[in-house]
């Protein structure tokens, strides 16, 4: 079963957040063209350092991502669907990654990656909605209408172009009470039939003394156009190469174009033009891997992968990118074994993957046991808590405690190299 | 001022057709709301929408099902789901008692419930009567607080004397009954306590009571002591002053502005009709208050879509099994599938409806709209009528006569800035 859409869209919209407050703040009206006009703008004191949140929705499996490769309970639980100890990509003498991530590999070995391994919660809810709106909301207890991002925008009373989402819809995780990251859509322009781009124009212009709403609903018409030329145009972004390094493919052209890769060329963009965005959320969908999972599941870890590394290696080449922190997460992880349809099924903790130029690279915290099981479920060894309040901490600068709510004391983790 | 008629007809209904709005007008404001707020007779256009028989869900007296049977299961409920969803749209888009209409997907969107996570086509139904049946806002209070698919969404079936689950009882409090401020955390533990022993049953398609799972001690709960069950807790709650002034807000939010709070004075007018939810909203819709937020709501995707359906006469159930299904997977693109509200918060209002995103898939099924509907010839000023629009703008007016093709000019039409904002 892949998620569709909708499916992805489901989780989004069914979680407790995005209705709130902030979008009736007016969330997701900007268009690139807006959230580049913010770059250069006193450059001395925007922030620094920046994070890229990448979300995979549907629970990922992560014993087949960092697969704990001598393990005879790895083998025994899953024949049709473990890997080979030769096959994987060693990390130590007992984990090693995926055969298809060559790239995050790379990163390994420059220490470039760092895994947290065995994150979760307690009490795990196997519910993709409600696991994914405790990610995102960082409130496993209870559900709240705010994301911890959102709660760091309302915090700090952030501007508008704090936090940047290239999805369609907020995801949770940017939305606040009073704030909310913004939506900047990438889709290209698809219009009804013998509609024109020009028609669509006209019916965007403003007309003056026209209530606010009014011209509200007439400038997104404009916004849509605007956005799908500046998208064309970041596409075809060139970066600077210094020292004549071969440029990384980050498009490789219609039909074969990564939805992740497309967001994170933007992401790209928009840092190496100084853009004060800290906060970027993009994401890659369909880890709902049921029935038949492998070479499903190959094909979504080869796009992480190759969308992850370029992304990097185009990170390291500037100052600006060199600021750069990525997260990459998912609502949960897989049962230990498979099921009789070759795929898994919904379980409880997973590797979450930190990289970039001033990632302490290596492994941090404990892998699962595949013996000592919650009802054929890992248990967690680190709250994901204690990441995202890392990441608070050294990313943002800000209290972790403040924005992981729900009174939890985050342990922070040496997961930045110390500047 | 100069059309207040067509404001009050947009705002109670889902959107009047031309013929409507004519008569409206030629009866005067008064007779007008009188017609939507006690329509006279049973609703003779929602005869052509008979509730559809959905039978069992899938699921009920099942057990020990494998993989395969689960996801025929699933696909049947989801087929099933999406019978329901065009059933409801279809029914607002033929009903005559517009108001009534309106009314009953407001209390859809304040009992906020998803089947996205109840699953259960049958028990949204079954909750759905609920909400269309009930004489008043206590009748409806004390059968919600038991309704099993409510339950199931808010998980009141894990709360259990062992086991409290505070859920339900929270948003009883918070988004239903009383609004923040207006209770405690301690109340919402001890109303945890008093919800405790409900289940859903799917063979039986509502909720079951388990006395063994019941905490029958005494709670105190805002300032009262008593050994409280799920009904006489809603006795309690509905019984403050709280309840009726919060629901007054409520409708005023839907049906005022999403903007500026409801004055002071009509809040306490609309209480004094409390519970009866239909003479509350007449109090609403003759309010000066009221005409004076005219050009501030934003038209939410299925007003807009059922208004538009209205307005040009295209009925949902005659259209292409795949435009329905197309027009369906549009809305939730819009984000406002029927059934399917985003939390327990009910849906967003105002300006988060237009987004550059949500203003690309309004123009496809506003396509999709104009490919279906049945009128010939149509003109710029033809539509403003048809569409009840008082007067185009001069940009969407030249955008129109620029256009020669009649799909094309509807889809601008209904697509326009002035047709979304209300």
């Amino acid at each position: 079963m892949t998620m569709t859409p909708q499916t992805r869209r489901r989780f989004l919209l069914a979680s407790g957040v995005t209705a709130g407050a902030a979008l009736a703040a007016g969330a997701g009206g900007m268009g690139l063209a807006q959230l580049l006009r913010t770059a250069g703008q006193d450059r001395a004191d925007a922030p620094s350092k920046k994070l890229v949140l990448v979300t995979l929705y549907g629970g990922n499996d992560g014993l087949n991502t960092v697969v704990p490769y001598t393990d005879p309970a790895y083998h025994d639980a899953r024949p049709e669907l473990a890997y080979d100890p030769e096959k994987v990509l060693h990390l130590d003498d007992a984990l090693g990654l995926n055969p298809v991530m060559r790239g995050m590999k790379q990163l390994w070995d420059e220490k470039r990656l760092a895994v947290v391994l065995g994150a979760g919660y307690p009490r795990p809810d196997r519910s993709h909605f409600r696991s994914m709106d405790i990610w995102q909301t960082a409130s496993p207890a209870e559900p709240v209408t705010t994301g911890w991002v959102g709660r760091w925008l309302d915090g700090t009373k952030a501007a508008p172009e704090a936090a940047v989402s290239f999805e369609p819809v907020l995801p949770p995780v940017l939305a606040g009470e009073t704030r909310a990251g913004s939506c900047v859509n990438v889709g290209g322009l698809e219009l009804p039939p013998g509609i024109s781009a020009d028609a669509v124009a006209a019916l965007g212009r403003g007309e003056p003394g026209e209530p606010e709403l009014q011209a509200r609903a007439a400038r997104a018409y404009g916004d849509l156009l605007r956005v799908e030329q500046l998208v064309r145009d970041a596409e075809q972004h060139q970066s600077p190469t210094p020292g004549g390094v071969e440029q990384e493919v980050l498009t490789t052209g219609p039909g074969s174009r990564s939805v992740l890769e497309t967001q994170l060329a933007l992401v790209a963009r928009c840092v190496e033009a100084g853009v004060p965005t800290q906060v970027y959320s993009v994401s890659l969908d369909g880890f709902d891997t049921h029935a038949m999972e492998r070479a499903g599941h190959e094909s979504l870890l080869t796009r992480l992968d190759r969308a992850l590394s370029a992304f990097v290696a185009r990170m390291a080449r500037t100052e600006e990118g060199r600021q750069v922190t990525v997260v990459v997460y998912s609502e949960f992880g897989r049962r230990v074994r498979a099921n009789a349809s070759q795929g898994t099924d919904h379980g409880t903790a997973g590797p979450v993957f930190v990289l970039g130029p001033v990632v302490a690279g290596g492994l941090h915290g404990e892998q699962p046991s595949l013996t000592d099981l919650d009802d054929g479920d890992l248990k967690a060894t680190v709250d994901f808590r204690d990441v995202f309040g890392t990441v608070l901490a050294s990313v943002l600068d800000a209290e972790p405690d403040r924005y992981l709510g729900g009174g939890y004391r985050a342990t922070p983790l040496p997961l930045l190299t110390v500047d | 001022m100069s059309d207040s008629v067509g404001l009050l007809l947009r705002r109670a209904g889902f959107g009047p057709t031309a013929v409507e709005l004519a008569a409206a007008r030629q009866a005067g404001y008064a007779a007008a709301l009188t017609g939507l707020t006690a329509p006279p007779g049973p609703d003779v256009g929602a005869t052509g929408a008979p509730v559809p028989d959905l039978g069992p869900d899938a699921y009920a007296g099942k057990h020990d099902l494998t993989y395969e049977e689960k996801v025929r299961l699933e696909d049947l409920r989801d087929a099933q789901t999406a019978q329901l969803t065009e059933w409801w749209l279809n029914r607002m888009t033929v009903a005559s008692h517009q108001a009534v209409e309106k009314l009953v997907f407001f209390w859809h969107g304040h009992w906020a419930t998803s089947v996205k996570k109840v699953r259960s086509p049958q028990l949204m139904l079954s909750q759905h009567r609920t909400l269309r049946g009930a004489p008043d806002f206590t009748v409806m209070a004390r059968r919600m607080v038991v309704d099993a698919a409510l339950n199931h969404y808010l998980d009141g079936h894990l709360n259990t004397r062992q086991a409290p689950n505070e859920n339900l009882a929270r948003e009883l409090c918070e988004l239903f009954l009383l609004g923040i401020g207006n209770y405690t955390e301690k109340d919402v533990k001890e109303a945890g306590r008093a919800l405790t022993g409900w289940r859903f049953s799917l063979t039986m398609g509502r909720s079951v009571f388990d006395p063994r799972a019941h905490d029958p001690g005494r709670k105190s709960i805002l300032g009262r002591t008593g050994n409280f069950t799920a009904q006489s807790l809603v006795d309690l709650l509905v019984s403050q002053e709280a309840c009726p002034r919060f629901v007054a807000a409520r409708l005023w939010f839907r049906y005022g502005s999403s903007t500026r709070p409801i004055p002071k004075g009509l809040q306490e007018k609309m209480a004094r009709a409390f519970p009866a939810p239909m003479a509350m909203l007449r109090v609403l819709l003759a309010d000066e208050a009221f005409q004076a937020t005219a050009g501030t709501m934003v038209k939410q995707p299925v007003e807009w879509l059922v208004g538009a359906l209205r307005q040009l006469g295209v009925r949902p159930a005659n259209l292409p099994a795949e435009t329905r299904k197309a027009v369906l997977h549009d809305l939730e693109n819009l984000g406002q599938l029927p059934f399917a509200p985003p939390n327990v918060g009910g849906w967003p209002s105002g300006g988060s409806w237009l987004t550059s995103a949500a203003a690309q898939v309004r123009l496809r099924l506003a396509g999709r709209v104009a490919e279906q509907t049945p009128v010939d010839q149509v003109t710029p000023e033809s539509l403003a009528y048809l569409l009840g629009v008082d007067r185009w703008t001069n940009r969407t007016y030249a955008v129109l006569r620029g256009t020669q093709d009649r799909r094309q000019l509807l889809t601008l039409g209904l697509a326009s800035p002035e047709y979304l904002v209300t």
